[in-house]
């Protein structure tokens, strides 16, 4: 029997490791801003948001879904657009962006569903790349221009985020609350399903269960954060761009947690940071960044499969 | 964090004891922000870098006391590293002017970012003419050319020379749109026709099924409402098919020098286009040519790189009589004050809208046998005098402008 | 002259046989798709590249050894299938054992390397590649001007799929791949050497995609970019044919060149993504596809 994707989760307790993991990285959130430029540390937690997502799916139901952007870049249009023309509140706007990434998931989901493994990979990208080519001429999302000028608005109507500080807060709030969301699915009963049916998905349904409704289920879950991801991003930075939805921008959630440890709870968080501040300090050499992602690919695949945290748990032998 | 492509620092000591002039942080910082490695690398890209760099040194700044350092990076086309660069650059790196940005999504980002902050910004090389108009804000000038300009010239110029047909291929995205609606509305009011159009995938590769569209409807001009790559493939593959040949004309909106470059005269030839400059139709432009592909690996200066000169020049010249840099607005001010003069343009003004105003020019592309070598590809079809080249003031729909 | 639907049945006529020239260039990538897949259980992701890099390796042939079309169409695919060899020694091989979709993400890696690469060296505006003489010129016949080149593209790419596919069903050679496909051990066991069949596959895939680029350098632009969106559509054509049917590939790469090629005529803002609109269609009612066997 082939080996799994990613190393078998059996112990269902909730460990003192991950305990200890979770408020080092709130510390560092909070230390943070002192010495990283702060637009640069609200970026990394939207993508870490997103790669938790997408790691929910890859790392605890066994489903690579290659178009992950399509629901972090439509949520990031809608995000923008009922904020800029409507003047929805940001969290309005964060909201209707998580609302847009699960009904696309949905939709996406019930096509894609059926099938598994490789083809699910290739549907959902075919998909992503399909509503990539209706963002380029839809004019709500204004095409190349993107939607620019996004304001930050007053959260709850009271509180201006275009202060840097409250902007920040905020968005580590909104990351903190997926990232315990996600936590809480895999430490759940109905996580355990979802991995049962990644181990053995034929052994699951002789045992009863219903398994597409459960991936359907854990689909819309993920694309909806996914969305809450690219909903948050579209209000920190103001803009709602093609990026977003391009499928380079799929492959770079899949290397983010790639890099960081699929499988694990912490790994998509550090995945998305040294990705991310790795494409702020190559900016300078443009075109290379894009080599240098590949290799890191390349090097993964081969030899690191486990990743950062993987790594580091196996090295340790605890759970991360 | 510091992000500069072939940085340039033109480090000058601050020799002269009596100046007064207080610059934001003692310096006075360029960015010169562009397509560094992609379609848009050689008609601006390393090379605004160095008209910034020109600009610099011909107006003498380090004689008058002027400390000035110029950064470059490369926002490869997209709004969203763009943005990131601009943030990033006024945030942390102090910069205080940014100038280029061609890809007008990218130049309309940083035209928000940098009234927000409070900076200014020179637009060069992107066309979207929403810059003088909806999205005109204090602090930005449009240099050098936009789609009002382009559309007016070449439409209005082909169709009075008997060009009265027009099929368009129309790059199915908003810029692809604007230049043609705004076109259509020019070869219409001059008594042309718009006998039909097509709008592509964009991005294209395969223009074959558009062509044959074109083809079938016999008209005129083929005008090709789409840029970069799109339109260099929709130029090839019509010569493939033969349809220039079959007696009907291909018009680029949107084309520079460098396309021609690209494509070959055996292939571009015939073609008509719009431009602001070009380096061979005076002597001081000869000169800056010579100078300028000296130092850029024999690549001749575009249009834009000349727009990236004449406007570093003028801020200069604003920012010596303000003796400040550190108010943007108040800067952009005084740049629409004076009125502009340099070797590359002469004698022209910035508009209340931050519009620049210069004459513009029809070329058409040489045939391979008139040309005396590399880059002589242009003769002159028409001169758009200053006063009729851009859009009015009152149509732009800027709210700087008092009605 | 008679109307379809508005449309002109001369113009209607031209954009049929555009349609079917574009289905070549699906048909011949999603054959080689469809071989390495089929083959092997692997998703070659790299595809895009390696039709990128036969374009370049033609366009190196002829402006660096002054070698012409007709030896680049042999000499391309072999140079880049060589390549392929490699990757498939020093990567692919080590990763069998795993879950397939490590494979996807390896030459996804891949493909971005060379793509990056050959974007720095060569920038993205492209570079020229013409039209061999003996093809030069068209046939005017009478409905549209055809361009030689276009229609020796379609014969030629039919000549290419139909021998492929004689091969794999037809032949003894194709009975062992098919066979160490299914059961690699009790092939091994009658003396076959399974890995060096395995690595010929997919150099033979990888040589497909080079021929394909190859016939497409003299008429799209030779750039490094030439490969990354087409290989999506490929894709998409692949999962509608059925993965793992060589004829599968084949007819579904030329009908969705066809209906591509109608859909630029009657709505041509939608030719970019009909394709994927067909494959939602084909998966709700078909989940294996139009040819393939059921998952």
């Amino acid at each position: 029997m082939k080996q799994g994707v990613i190393r078998a989760d059996l112990m269902p307790v909730q460990s003192r490791s991950e305990m200890i993991g979770f408020v080092l990285m709130l510390v560092f959130l909070l230390a943070a801003p002192a010495f990283i430029y702060p637009v640069l540390l609200m970026k990394v937690l939207c993508f870490a948001l997103f790669a938790c997502a997408f790691n929910l799916l890859i790392g605890y139901v066994g489903l690579l879904s290659f178009g992950h952007a399509l629901y972090f870049g439509w949520a990031s249009y809608v995000s923008a657009y009922v904020a800029k023309t409507w003047g929805f509140t940001p969290e309005l706007a964060i909201i209707a962006g998580t609302l847009a990434g699960a009904g696309l998931g949905l939709i996406a989901g019930l096509v894609a569903i059926r099938r598994q493994g490789i083809y699910f990979a290739m549907i959902t990208l075919a998909l992503a790349q399909m509503m990539y080519f209706f963002a380029v001429q839809a004019p709500f999302t204004g095409g190349e221009d993107g939607i620019q000028a996004v304001p930050r608005g007053k959260l709850f109507g009271l509180i201006d985020l275009s202060s840097q500080t409250a902007m920040y807060l905020t968005v580590v709030g909104i990351f903190l609350g997926g990232f315990l969301l996600i936590y809480r699915i895999i430490h759940s009963p109905f996580g355990e399903v979802l991995k049962a049916i990644r181990e053995n998905e034929a052994r699951a349904i002789s045992l009863g269960y219903k398994t597409d409704r459960y991936k359907l289920l854990a689909f819309v879950l993920s694309t909806a954060l996914a969305g809450t991801a690219g909903a948050t991003k579209a209000i920190v930075l103001q803009l709602a761009s093609l990026t977003d939805v391009h499928w380079t921008m799929s492959g770079e959630v899949v290397l983010m947690t790639l890099v960081g440890g699929l499988g694990t709870v912490f790994g998509p968080v550090v995945g998305a940071f040294v990705i991310i501040t790795m494409q702020n300090e190559l900016a300078q050499f443009g075109q290379w960044v894009q080599v240098i992602q590949g290799v890191i690919f390349v090097i993964c695949v081969l030899l690191f499969r486990r990743g950062i945290v993987g790594e580091i748990a196996a090295l340790l032998r605890i759970r991360l | 964090m510091k992000r500069f492509i072939g940085f340039t620092a033109l480090a000058v000591a601050l020799s002269c004891a009596t100046a007064q002039a207080q610059w934001s942080d003692g310096v006075i910082k360029i960015g010169v922000m562009n397509d560094m490695s992609g379609t848009y690398a050689d008609l601006s890209g390393p090379g605004s870098v160095l008209a910034a760099r020109m600009a610099v040194e011909d107006f003498g700044a380090e004689k008058k006391g002027m400390k000035v350092e110029i950064v470059g990076a490369d926002h490869q086309n997209k709004p969203d590293i763009g943005s990131n660069v601009v943030r990033t650059w006024i945030d942390v790196d102090k910069v205080d002017v940014i100038v280029d940005v061609p890809t007008s999504s990218v130049a309309l980002a940083v035209n928000q970012i940098v009234k927000d902050k409070n900076k200014v910004f020179l637009v060069s090389g992107a066309a979207a003419s929403d810059l003088t108009g909806k999205a005109c804000t204090p602090n930005t000038i449009h240099w050098t050319y936009d789609t009002w300009a382009l559309a007016n010239g070449t439409g209005n110029a082909i169709v009075k020379t008997g060009g009265d047909s027009w099929f368009f291929l129309t790059a199915d995205y908003a810029f692809g749109h604007a230049l043609e609606r705004d076109t259509a509305a020019v070869v219409e009011k001059n008594g042309g026709k718009v006998v039909g159009k097509v709008r592509h995938p964009f991005p294209g590769t395969d223009f074959s099924s558009f062509l044959l569209q074109a083809q079938t409807s016999k008209a005129k001009i083929i005008g090709l409402a789409n840029a970069g790559s799109d339109t260099i493939n929709s130029i090839k593959q019509a010569s493939e098919f033969g349809i220039v040949q079959g007696g009907q004309n291909l018009a680029a909106l949107l084309a520079f020098i460098t396309d021609v470059h690209a494509l070959g005269l055996k292939t571009a030839q015939g073609l008509i286009m719009t431009e602001a400059w070009y380096w061979d139709l005076n002597d001081a432009n000869r000169e800056f040519a010579k100078k300028f592909s000296a130092q850029n690996k024999g690549v001749y200066p575009s249009m834009v790189h000349a727009g990236v000169y004449s406007a570093v020049t003028h801020y200069l010249k604003a920012l010596e009589a303000l003796k400040s840099d550190a108010d943007g607005a108040a800067v952009v001010k005084k740049m629409k004050e004076i009125p502009t003069e340099d070797k590359l343009f002469g004698k022209g003004e910035v508009r209340a809208d931050g519009r620049k105003i210069h004459p513009m020019y029809l070329f058409e592309v040489k045939k391979p046998e008139e040309s005396k070598g590399a880059w002589d590809y242009y003769k002159v079809r028409a001169t758009i005098p200053a006063d009729q080249a851009f859009r009015p003031l009152k149509d732009g729909g800027c709210p700087l402008v008092s009605n | 002259m008679i109307e379809i639907f508005g449309v002109p049945s001369q113009a209607l006529f031209g954009q049929l046989l555009l349609g079917l020239i574009n289905g070549s260039f699906y048909a011949l990538l999603s054959l080689g798709l469809a071989v390495i897949f089929g083959l092997l259980n692997i998703i070659n992701f790299t595809h895009g590249a390696q039709y990128m890099m036969g374009a370049f390796a033609a366009f190196f042939l002829l402006n660096y050894f002054g070698l012409n079309y007709w030896f680049a169409l042999v000499l391309a695919p072999v140079i880049v299938a060589a390549t392929g060899v490699v990757i498939e020694r020093l990567f692919l091989r080590h990763l069998y054992h795993l879950d397939h979709l490590y494979g996807l993400l390896l030459t996804f890696g891949l493909a971005l390397i060379i793509q990056g690469l050959f974007r720095n060296q060569f920038g993205s505006s492209g570079l020229p590649y013409p039209i061999p003489d003996s093809l030069r010129g068209g046939q005017n016949l009478g409905f549209m001007f055809l361009p030689n080149y276009r229609g020796w593209v379609v014969i030629f790419s039919l000549a290419v799929c139909i021998a492929t596919w004689f091969v794999i069903e037809r032949t003894r050679l194709g009975a062992y791949l098919r066979a160490a496909t299914e059961n690699p051990a009790l092939v091994r066991a009658f003396g076959i050497n399974v890995p060096r069949m395995i690595t010929l596959t997919y150099a033979f895939g990888v040589g497909l995609a080079a021929l394909a680029g190859v016939m497409a350098a003299p008429i799209y632009n030779v750039n490094p970019l030439m490969g990354a969106d087409l290989i999506i559509v490929v894709f998409a054509v692949v999962v509608i044919g059925g993965m793992g049917s060589i004829m599968g590939a084949i007819v579904t790469g030329f009908t969705l060149g066809i209906v591509e090629g109608l859909t630029k005529v009657f709505f041509p803002e939608a030719s970019n993504t009909v394709i994927f609109v067909i494959m939602v269609i084909v998966l709700l009612l078909r989940p294996a596809g139009l040819f393939g066997r059921a998952a």
